[in-house]
C-alpha cells in the first residue's frame, strides 16, 4: 500500500522545489514592494553559505533537537507522499514542530523563549483545522490513506468549501507568512529578533531552513489532496493558493497572538465544523 | 482458580501484618516481600488465563458474603461516626441512605439467594489485574522512601506510616476484588472499600486542608454509592432471584433490564472516576502525599471508575442515555484539558490531565461501539503507565528542590539530569506520537467518525488534543532548558526510589512497542468477545509507528556527533552587558536576574471560569439523563 519510490522521490526532489519556491516567493515579494529582489537561487546560496559556517549553540542540545525536527519533518511529508495514513502524518508533524520548540526552549534565551511560546500557540491554532481537514476527507473518501484519498475520482472541493476555507488560513500560519508569522517571520521586521529562530546560526540554521522548504512542499501536497480528481486544475488550485498566500502576506501586517488563536479557532469552528456537519447530515439522509 | 482468590487475600494479609510493624527495616521487608509477590502472583495469573476468555468461579467458601456484609456494616459505622465527629452532615446523610438500602437488600431480597459465580475473569479483568499489581506494587516500594523524607520534612505530622501501609495494602486487594468480582454485591463492597481508603488516604496529614478534601471525596463518592445501591435495589426488584446480579448475566440479558442499572452503575462511576461536576474531589486530593495520587490516579479508584464504566459499555451502546455519558466525559476532556493549560503546579495540571484522559476514556465507553472500547482500554493502559511515573517524578523532584511548581523546574536537566529525562519521557508518553496516549486518541478519533452524533466527538478531540499538545510541551520546555548555572542535586536520592522510576520508564517505552502484542493477545479477544468484531491498527500503520520509536530511541545518540566542532556561546541578550548566570545590566544601571516565565492564558483557560461551565454543562447532562431513566422506570 505505501510507495516507497513516492518516498524517496520526495526526499530528493522537495528541497529543490522548495527552494525554488521560496526563490519566486522572495522576488514576487520584492516586486510587490518595488524592489528587484534576488536571484530565484538566492535560498540555495543562502543555505550553502549557511552550511560552511561554525557550528555556534548555547547549548549542545539544540543540536539534537534540531536534526531531530528535520528528520521528523521529512519522515511526515515522505509518509505523506508515499500515500500513508493521513491523521499519523499530522501527527509525525506535531512532533516534529515540538521538537522545533524544544530546542528553541533548550538555550534558555528570552527572544527564543518567548517565540518557543508563540510556536506553541500557532500549533494549537493550526492543528484542529489540520484534523478536520482529514476527517472531512474521508467523510467524502471512507478512507484516511492519502494514496486512496488522491486516487478518488470525486471533487472534494465541492464536498468541502469551508474546510478549504479553514485550511488556507492556517496554510498561512503554516507557510509563516504575515498576518500570522508570530514566532518567527521571513521578513526584517520580526520583533522577537528571529523568534524561535534566535539562537540558531549557521548549519543549524540552515536544517531549519531546509525543514521549512520539506514542510511547504507537504502542504503544498495537502491542498492538491482537495483538486486530485483532476491534476491540471490541482496544479492551478496550488498556484493561486501560494499567489494568494503572498499577496496576503505583503498587505497584512501581524497581529497579535490572541487574534491569531482565536480567529483561527473560530474559522474552524465555523467553516469546518459546519461543514462537516453538512456532510455529517446529508450522509445520514442519504443512507 | 485459587489465583484469584490469592490475589484479593493475600494483599489484606500484608495489610494487617503492615498494621502492626513498627520497626522500619521490617517494613521495608514486608511491603517489598508482599509487592513481589503480589506482582508475581499477578503474572501467573496472567499466563494462566490469558488464553482462556471468560471464565466464571463459583467460591466454595459459603460465609464470603455473610462476613463482606457485616464489615459493610463496621464501615458504615465508621463513617458515621466520623461524620458526626467533623460535623460534616451530608456524609452522615448518605452513609444513612446506603446503608438502609443496603440492609433493605440484604434482608428482604437476598435470604440465601446468591448469584452461582461470585468471581470472573477474562482478558479485561487480567488487563485491570497486571496495572494494580505491577504498577500499584511499584507505587508501595516507591512510598517507603517517600514517606521517609516526607516524615523527615514535616515533622508536624503525626507519624502514621502503619496506617499509611495498611490502606495502601487494602487498596490493592479491593482493586483486585473488584476486577474479578461477577456478582454486583461483591463489586459493590469492594468499591466502598475504595471509596474509604481514599478517603483515610487523602485526609492522611490531618491538616483543615486534608481532612476538608477528604470529606469532599467521601460525600462525591458516596453519592456515587447511593446510585449503585439504587442499581442493586433495583435489580433485585425486577427479578428477586438474584440472578441479574452477575455482571456476565446481566449484560447478555438485553437492555430492557440491564440499561437503568448500567446508568446507575455508570453515575456511580463517573463520580469515582472525577468526571466533571465530580472533578473536584481528585483535585483536592493531591494535598495527600504524592504516592497517595498516583496510586489515586494510575491503578486504583479512578480506574475502578472507568472499569466499571467499560464494563457496561455494551448496554450504553447506541442509548441516549449512554450518549449522554459519553458527552459527560468528552466535555470533561475539553474542559479539564484547557484548565491544565492555566496552572503551574504540577501536581495540579497532573490531576486535570488525569480528569481529562478519564473523560476521554468514558467518553469513548458511553458511546461505546467496537471500536472505542478497543481504544477505551488502550487509554487506561497507558495512561496508567505514564500517569504513575509523571507522579512520582513530581514527587521525587518536590523533595529535592522543595517545590511542585513548574515554574521552579526550570533547568531540571542541568540540576536532576535522569529524573528530568523520565519526566521528559513520561510526558511524551502523554501526547506525542509515536506514543501510547496519542495512538488511542487516534483510533478514537477514526472510530467516532462513523458512531451515532460521532461529529461532536471528532470536534471535541481535535480541539481538546490540540489544547494537550499546548500544556504538555510548555512544560517539557521548562524542564529542558539548560540553565547556565545549576546545582547538581540529584545524588540523594534512594535507591528504591530510582528502581521504580526506572522500570516505570522502561515501561513506557516497552509497552509503546509491544502495543500491538496487548491488542492481538488482550483487547481484541475481549472486544470480539463481547461485541462479535474487533478493531486494530492496520499493519502498515503499526510498522510505520516501530519505525519512528525506534528513530526517536536513536536520535539521542546524535549527541556524540557533536562532541566536536561546537563552539559555544552566550544566549543573546538584545546587546546588554551580561554575566555567565544570566544577570544583565537594566536600566538605569541596575543589574536584574533574568527570569523566564511560561504563558499560562488566565483570562482564557482560567481555572474558575471553566469550572464553572463544566460543572453547569455537565450537570445538566446527567439531570437530563437522570429524567430519562424516570421515564426508563416508571
Amino acid at each position: 500500500m505505501i510507495s516507497l519510490t513516492n518516498a524517496i522521490l520526495f526526499l530528493l526532489l522537495a528541497p529543490v522545489i522548495g527552494g525554488l519556491v521560496s526563490g519566486i516567493d522572495r522576488k514576487l515579494t520584492a516586486r510587490m514592494q518595488g524592489r528587484v529582489g534576488p536571484p530565484i537561487l538566492q535560498p540555495f546560496y543562502d543555505v550553502g553559505k549557511l552550511l560552511e559556517k561554525e557550528n555556534l549553540v548555547v547549548t549542545s542540545s539544540q543540536n539534537y533537537y534540531i536534526l531531530s525536527y528535520i528528520v521528523f519533518i521529512v519522515v511526515s511529508g515522505a509518509l505523506f507522499f508515499a500515500g500513508g495514513d493521513l491523521l499519523l502524518v499530522i501527527f509525525a508533524f506535531t512532533l516534529a514542530h515540538i521538537f522545533l520548540v524544544l530546542g528553541a526552549y533548550a538555550s534558555y534565551s528570552p527572544y527564543s523563549f518567548v517565540g518557543a511560546e508563540r510556536e506553541l500557540i500557532q500549533i494549537i491554532a493550526y492543528e484542529p483545522m489540520i484534523i478536520l481537514s482529514a476527517v472531512g476527507m474521508y467523510m467524502v473518501t471512507k478512507s484516511f490513506f492519502v494514496n486512496e484519498i488522491a486516487a478518488s475520482e470525486l471533487p472534494l472541493i465541492l464536498y468541502l468549501p469551508g474546510v478549504f476555507i479553514g485550511f488556507l488560513m492556517v496554510f498561512t500560519i503554516k507557510l509563516r507568512k504575515s498576518p500570522f508569522d508570530l514566532s518567527t517571520s521571513h521578513h526584517a521586521h520580526q520583533e522577537l529578533v528571529k523568534g524561535v529562530t534566535t539562537e540558531f546560526t549557521g548549519p543549524n540554521l540552515a536544517r531549519i531552513e531546509i525543514a521549512h522548504w520539506y514542510e511547504n512542499v507537504f502542504l503544498l501536497g495537502f491542498v492538491y489532496l482537495f483538486f486530485a480528481f483532476n491534476p491540471v486544475i490541482a496544479i492551478v488550485a496550488i498556484i493561486i493558493a501560494y499567489l494568494l498566500e503572498i499577496l496576503i502576506d505583503n498587505t497584512f501586517s501581524r497581529v497579535k497572538w490572541q487574534f491569531t488563536l482565536k480567529s483561527s479557532w473560530i474559522v474552524a469552528g465555523m467553516m469546518g465544523l459546519v461543514n462537516l456537519g453538512v456532510l455529517y447530515y446529508l450522509a445520514g439522509v442519504l443512507v | 482458580m485459587i489465583e484469584l482468590p490469592f490475589l484479593i487475600i493475600f494483599p489484606a494479609i500484608a495489610a494487617v501484618l503492615l498494621l502492626f510493624i513498627a520497626n522500619e527495616t521490617l517494613r521495608d521487608a514486608v511491603v517489598k516481600i508482599a509487592a513481589l509477590l503480589i506482582g508475581a502472583g499477578t503474572l501467573y495469573a496472567f499466563f494462566m488465563y490469558f488464553q482462556s476468555g471468560l471464565q466464571l468461579f463459583s467460591v466454595p467458601f459459603e460465609p464470603a458474603s455473610q462476613i463482606m456484609f457485616v464489615l459493610e456494616l463496621f464501615i458504615a459505622l465508621y463513617i458515621l461516626y466520623v461524620g458526626i465527629r467533623c460535623r460534616r452532615y451530608l456524609a452522615v446523610l448518605l452513609i444513612i441512605i446506603q446503608s438502609v438500602l443496603l440492609i433493605y437488600v440484604e434482608s428482604v431480597f437476598v435470604m440465601g439467594i446468591h448469584p452461582e459465580f461470585n468471581l470472573f475473569i477474562d482478558q479485561f479483568s487480567l488487563i485491570m489485574a497486571m496495572i494494580i499489581g505491577i504498577i500499584g506494587t511499584l507505587i508501595c516500594v516507591y512510598a517507603l522512601r517517600y514517606m521517609q523524607t516526607y516524615h523527615a520534612h514535616h515533622a508536624e505530622i503525626t507519624d502514621r506510616r502503619r496506617l499509611f501501609f495498611f490502606m495502601f495494602f487494602v487498596f490493592l486487594s479491593a482493586m483486585f476484588g473488584l476486577v474479578f468480582s461477577n456478582n454486583l454485591l461483591w463489586v459493590f463492597f469492594f468499591w466502598e472499600i475504595t471509596t474509604l481508603c481514599s478517603f483515610i488516604l487523602i485526609g492522611y496529614s490531618q491538616t483543615k486542608e486534608a481532612t476538608k478534601n477528604a470529606f469532599l471525596a467521601l460525600e462525591m463518592n458516596l453519592l456515587g454509592g447511593v446510585a449503585f445501591a439504587g442499581a442493586l435495589f433495583y435489580l433485585l426488584y425486577v427479578d428477586p432471584s438474584g440472578q441479574f446480579l452477575g455482571i456476565e448475566q446481566l449484560l447478555t440479558s438485553g437492555y430492557a433490564i440491564a440499561l437503568v442499572p448500567a446508568v446507575l452503575i455508570g453515575f456511580a462511576g463517573i463520580t469515582k472516576a472525577a468526571l466533571m461536576p465530580f472533578s473536584s474531589w481528585l483535585v483536592g486530593a493531591m494535598v495527600a502525599p504524592t504516592p497517595v495520587s498516583a496510586l489515586l490516579h494510575s491503578s486504583t479508584m479512578v480506574k475502578a471508575g472507568v472499569y466499571i464504566i467499560v464494563r457496561f459499555a455494551p448496554v450504553y451502546t447506541g442509548t441516549m442515555e449512554g450518549l449522554i455519558i459519553g458527552l459527560v466525559g468528552g466535555f470533561t476532556f475539553l474542559l479539564a484539558s484547557a484548565i491544565a493549560i492555566s496552572q503551574s503546579n504540577a501536581k495540579k495540571v497532573l490531576a486535570y490531565s488525569t480528569i481529562a484522559n478519564l473523560g476521554l476514556i468514558v467518553a469513548c465507553a458511553g458511546v461505546g461501539t467496537y471500536k472505542l472500547v478497543w481504544a477505551a482500554i488502550m487509554l487506561i493502559i497507558f495512561h496508567a503507565i505514564a500517569k504513575s511515573l509523571l507522579f512520582l517524578c513530581v514527587g521525587t523532584v518536590e523533595h529535592r528542590i522543595g517545590s511542585r511548581d513548574i515554574e521552579d523546574m526550570s533547568g531540571l536537566i542541568v540540576r536532576m539530569p535522569k529524573i528530568a529525562v523520565m519526566m521528559f519521557i513520561g510526558i511524551a508518553g502523554m501526547f506525542l506520537a509515536p506514543f501510547g496516549m496519542l495512538i488511542s486518541k487516534w483510533a478514537a478519533i477514526e472510530a467516532f467518525i462513523e458512531a451515532q452524533f460521532g461529529l461532536i466527538f471528532v470536534a471535541i478531540l481535535a480541539f481538546g488534543g490540540s489544547i494537550t499538545v499546548l500544556f504538555w510541551s510548555k512544560w517539557m520546555g521548562k524542564i529542558i532548558s539548560v540553565i547556565p548555572s545549576g546545582e547538581k542535586v540529584e545524588d540523594t536520592v534512594k535507591k528504591e526510589k530510582w528502581f521504580v522510576l526506572y522500570l516505570l520508564t522502561a515501561l513506557t517505552v516497552i509497552v509503546c512497542l509491544i502495543f500491538p502484542l496487548i491488542s492481538s493477545a488482550l483487547i481484541e479477544p475481549f472486544v470480539m468477545s463481547v461485541y462479535g468484531q474487533t478493531a486494530r491498527l492496520s499493519q502498515d500503520n503499526i510498522m510505520i509507528m516501530a519505525m519512528m520509536i525506534f528513530l526517536l530511541m536513536l536520535m539521542p545518540f546524535s549527541l556524540l556527533l557533536y562532541r566536536d566542532g561546537v563552539k559555544h556561546v552566550p544566549a543573546y541578550m538584545g546587546g546588554r552587558p551580561t554575566t555567565t548566570d544570566m544577570r544583565f545590566q537594566g536600566s538605569m544601571g541596575i543589574t536584574r536576574e533574568t527570569e523566564l516565565s511560561n504563558y499560562y492564558f488566565e483570562e482564557y483557560f482560567g481555572e474558575k471560569r471553566l469550572l464553572m461551565a463544566g460543572t453547569a454543562l455537565c450537570f445538566g447532562l446527567i439531570l437530563l439523563a437522570g429524567v430519562l431513566l424516570t421515564g426508563v422506570v416508571l
